[in-house]
């Protein structure tokens, strides 16, 4: 197979694109991926201060790469979740990555900062762990990036993922989620803006770009993520995508484009009645009696009391 | 030829198939959801194989998206 720009030797097929590409053809692919989503949604400036939520895994260390190529002023946030070896060995990686670069990666453990990890939380809350952990995380993200001053969180949620999600939403008619789907979350009182850099790129083609950059990466899986109903999505949009090609990103960018905003004033309307959590002070809406639930789970996981208002 | 899985890591010993699209048709993988890394390289499914190759087949699904 010819790299379909300089007809050199292919190292991957993309068949989305109906294209193989070389190694120096295909980084050039990934960047121009990511500066077309950026500008498309005006998702940063030139200049902003940029925190890339860091986990470890291919799509975050390799935004992470991809942003500073791109000039971007970026630093990393790892938060430890305390899921044993598996939490353990990721960080490894995020380390190893910014010490090889020269980079910036701040560093917040769950269990020392809020006392409880997301096995314990997920038990107490009795959430399923992805839950717990994608509720937990978006709290940290957002709190770290507020207190640090930073102008933008973006994170490694790249076409699969948004696709998956999409799906989801979509089977069970999640309105309110549909309407809050975008890869740009503007900022608003108590919360940083948050982006999605990574829309325009499958996982397939963060892990190449990986691999050709000796990105090393954590591989394994999260233990706590077996079974999750987004894996399942993940391999049912594979099994389509393998007889059409192309049909992710088309689900995704259609809805962007032309079915998203049908839903923004379902979500616009609960972020419009959130109020400060009596104990974090995190926006939280009214239905919750006063407190958030990041603070409702670490109540739970610490036999912490928590103040409840009358909402 | 030998094959590296993941997720947990594990080793094949496999009689070299023509090419590396017929390697992954034969050990039933979705293309789209893997990486295929010959003697440290990206290979394309077109790629021809031998018998002192070896080749990781790296997943890329990652799950936990909530």
């Amino acid at each position: 197979m010819k790299c379909r720009r300089c007809r050199e030797p292919a190292i991957i097929e993309l068949r989305r694109h109906n294209a193989g590409f070389c190694r120096d053809c295909f980084v050039r692919h990934c960047r121009e991926q990511v500066r077309r989503a950026i500008d498309e949604f005006s998702m940063m400036q030139p200049g902003e201060h940029v925190l890339v939520a860091v986990s470890g895994g291919k799509d975050s260390l390799g935004l992470w790469h991809l942003l500073r190529e791109l000039g971007y002023d970026a630093d990393g946030l790892y938060v430890g979740l305390g899921i044993g070896d598996y939490s353990e060995s990721s960080a490894s990686y995020a380390r190893a990555f910014a010490h090889e670069h020269g980079a910036q990666l701040l560093e917040i453990d769950l269990v020392d900062t809020y006392g409880f990890d997301i096995p314990e939380g997920s038990l107490a809350a009795r959430r399923v762990p992805c839950s717990a952990c994608g509720l937990s995380k978006r709290h940290v993200f957002n709190e770290a990036a507020m207190t640090h001053g930073y102008d933008v969180l973006a994170t490694g949620h790249n076409l699969d993922d948004e696709a998956a999600v999409l799906f989801g939403n979509v089977l069970r008619w999640q309105t309110e989620y549909l309407g809050r789907q975008h890869p740009v979350l503007p900022a608003a009182p108590g919360f940083v803006r948050k982006v999605k850099p990574l829309i325009r790129l499958g996982e397939r083609e963060l892990a190449a770009y990986c691999v050709v950059h000796g990105i090393d990466y954590i591989v394994e899986e999260c233990p706590m993520a077996e079974g999750n109903r987004h894996l399942g999505y993940k391999e049912a949009l594979n099994a389509i995508e393998e007889r059409s090609p192309g049909t992710k990103a088309a689900f995704v960018s259609t809805f962007l484009e032309r079915v998203h905003s049908r839903f923004v004033d379902e979500a616009t309307g609960v972020r419009d009645d959130l109020r400060p959590c009596t104990t974090c002070g995190s926006p939280t809406p009214p239905s919750a009696a006063g407190v958030c639930a990041f603070c409702r789970i670490r109540a739970r996981a610490t036999g912490a009391t928590i103040p409840v208002t009358a909402s | 030829m030998k094959v590296v899985l993941r997720n947990p890591k594990r080793e094949l010993d496999v009689p070299a198939p023509p090419n590396v699209g017929q390697l992954l048709r034969d050990l039933d993988v979705v293309p789209e959801s893997v990486l295929v890394i010959r003697n440290d390289t990206l290979a394309t499914h077109d790629e021809r194989l031998s018998e002192s190759d070896v080749v990781e087949i790296r997943p890329v699904v990652s799950g936990g998206t909530a």
